[in-house]
């Protein structure tokens, strides 16, 4: 298996504040890497240094080396990069005028899609894939924002992978969901894993265990440990995993 | 500050050495009925049996609340899973120590003693001592210690294919006691299953402190290669 993803000496800067700090670390294709440690760690930045979503704060920059599919992404013209890396939010955020229908065909349209019969069958396909389809195939024509929550968030993933991206970067998918909604989307990436690579930003350590097979765990912008999720959380290397992820601290 | 789920995990080790100190007096006090022909121990044994048994479900439901409120990670997580495996062995010893008793009150009582076999007696110490150190290498943490409960459980086979080849030739010679004989083999039988659950204990012991399981060493570890 191949690597989806390569970052060497990564890193990310708030002006003078650095957030990331030299980190180094490979993501297979097809795979789910989880991001894990405690608030202001550096995992958000992280991920979105991989769709250059990072320098687009004012005063953020950062420095290292980051290969999609062997191809650096400073190189790329960053609306081409994030149409291949896809990128879901912690509150999910349907475009509110816009219908369930136009949430997810936006991407496509942007991407100058007018076929109706085409995008018909893109919008159908997306939202199968995102496991919506059966609860709102009898009103896509109802506003986006008329949905649950959990019902949105999947929405938005809809909307993203509409664009056929081959990696999903989740910041924090379900932290604005209730449990049942949460094991939805778990149960989604289970699925969607076959076919695209994700990087999850997650807070709920057990949502790491259950959803990735690597776990990356971050301090302070510093990578601790990277390793294989079933050992990261049964016999962790690092005594700063093991606290951490024991809830000694953070 | 102590974390909660810390509070209920030495209670779990607490209760679970307990019961431990139960069935190591169970051994004890099986010998003495069998060395020294007095029912009375054997009532201990029953009573101690009693104990554990009902420990053995109030370990099983505090691991189990463990599990279900705190969804415990790394060392945490493997103490609740050694203590789980640790509960069934000792409960299990108690059964060793319940077996000899019964083949003492049952049986051998009522027959003349023929030889004191102090193979057996020494047995029971060694599978006492086994007990004791599995328990205190796992409320430690301390794998040189099950390490030496391990190597100690060699000694203790040994001893068992001595009393049974000595038992063996008796048999022999003295056919019209092969009862008598045949129950002496059966409780060096249960010591010996006392040792090989103690071993079990101390192989939960080095799991529940370094994560590494040790129990089938000729079998590939699962990958933990990173990309």
């Amino acid at each position: 298996m191949e690597n989806a993803i390569e970052v060497r000496n990564l890193n990310a800067y708030f002006g003078a504040l650095r957030a990331v700090k030299d980190v180094s670390l490979n993501m297979l294709e097809k795979k789910v890497t989880a991001l894990i440690g405690p608030s202001g760690c550096g995992k958000s930045t992280f991920i979105r240094c991989l769709n250059r979503m990072h320098e687009v704060t004012p005063k953020a920059r950062s420095e290292g080396k980051i290969l999609i599919h062997g191809e650096d992404v400073q190189t790329k013209d960053p609306v081409l990069l994030r149409r291949n890396v896809g990128m879901v939010f912690q509150n999910p955020q349907p475009f509110p005028s816009m219908s369930i229908f136009d949430n997810v065909a936006a991407g496509l349209r942007l991407n100058g899609m007018r076929n109706k019969a085409v995008l018909a069958e893109e919008v159908e396909k997306s939202l199968r894939d995102s496991a919506l389809w059966d609860e709102v195939k009898d009103h896509l024509d109802k506003p986006g924002t008329s949905l649950s929550g959990g019902q949105q968030q999947r929405l938005c993933i809809a909307r993203a992978l509409a664009i056929r991206p081959s990696i999903l970067l989740l910041d924090e998918p379900c932290s604005a969901l209730d449990p049942i909604s949460t094991a939805k989307v778990e149960e989604l990436i289970h699925e969607l894993k076959s076919d695209y690579t994700i990087v999850i930003v997650t807070h709920n350590m057990q949502q790491a265990a259950r959803v990735s097979d690597f776990t990356a765990f971050l301090l302070l912008g510093e990578m601790i440990e990277y390793g294989v999720t079933s050992k990261m959380f049964t016999n962790p290397s690092n005594k700063r995993t093991e606290d951490y992820i024991t809830g000694r601290f953070g | 500050m102590k974390r909660q789920v810390e509070e209920e995990i030495n209670q779990l080790k607490a209760k679970l050495l307990h019961m431990g100190g139960l069935a190591e007096e169970m051994i004890h006090f099986s010998m003495k009925c069998f060395i020294e022909r007095e029912s009375g121990f054997g009532e201990k044994v029953f009573k101690n049996e009693e104990e554990v048994n009902r420990l053995q479900i109030d370990v099983d439901e505090l691991a189990g609340k463990i599990l279900a409120l705190y969804q415990p990670e790394a060392s945490d997580l493997r103490t609740i899973i050694a203590a789980m495996k640790i509960n069934s062995e000792i409960e299990r010893v108690a059964d060793q120590a319940v077996n000899i008793t019964q083949t003492c009150t049952l049986h051998l009582f009522k027959e003349t003693p023929i030889k004191t076999m102090m193979e057996i007696p020494r047995m029971a110490t060694i599978a006492q001592e086994m007990i004791k150190d599995a328990l205190d290498a796992f409320s430690r943490g301390d794998v040189e210690l099950a390490q030496a409960v391990l190597k100690k459980d060699e000694e203790e086979d040994t001893l068992k294919a001595k009393v049974l080849s000595e038992i063996i030739g008796q048999i022999r010679k003295r056919p019209a006691q092969t009862q008598q004989l045949v129950d002496l083999i059966l409780i060096s039988r249960n010591l010996e299953k006392i040792g090989d659950h103690a071993t079990n204990i101390a192989e939960d012991a080095i799991y529940m402190t370094i994560g590494k399981d040790i129990r089938h060493p000729n079998q590939q570890e699962p990958s933990s290669v990173i990309p």
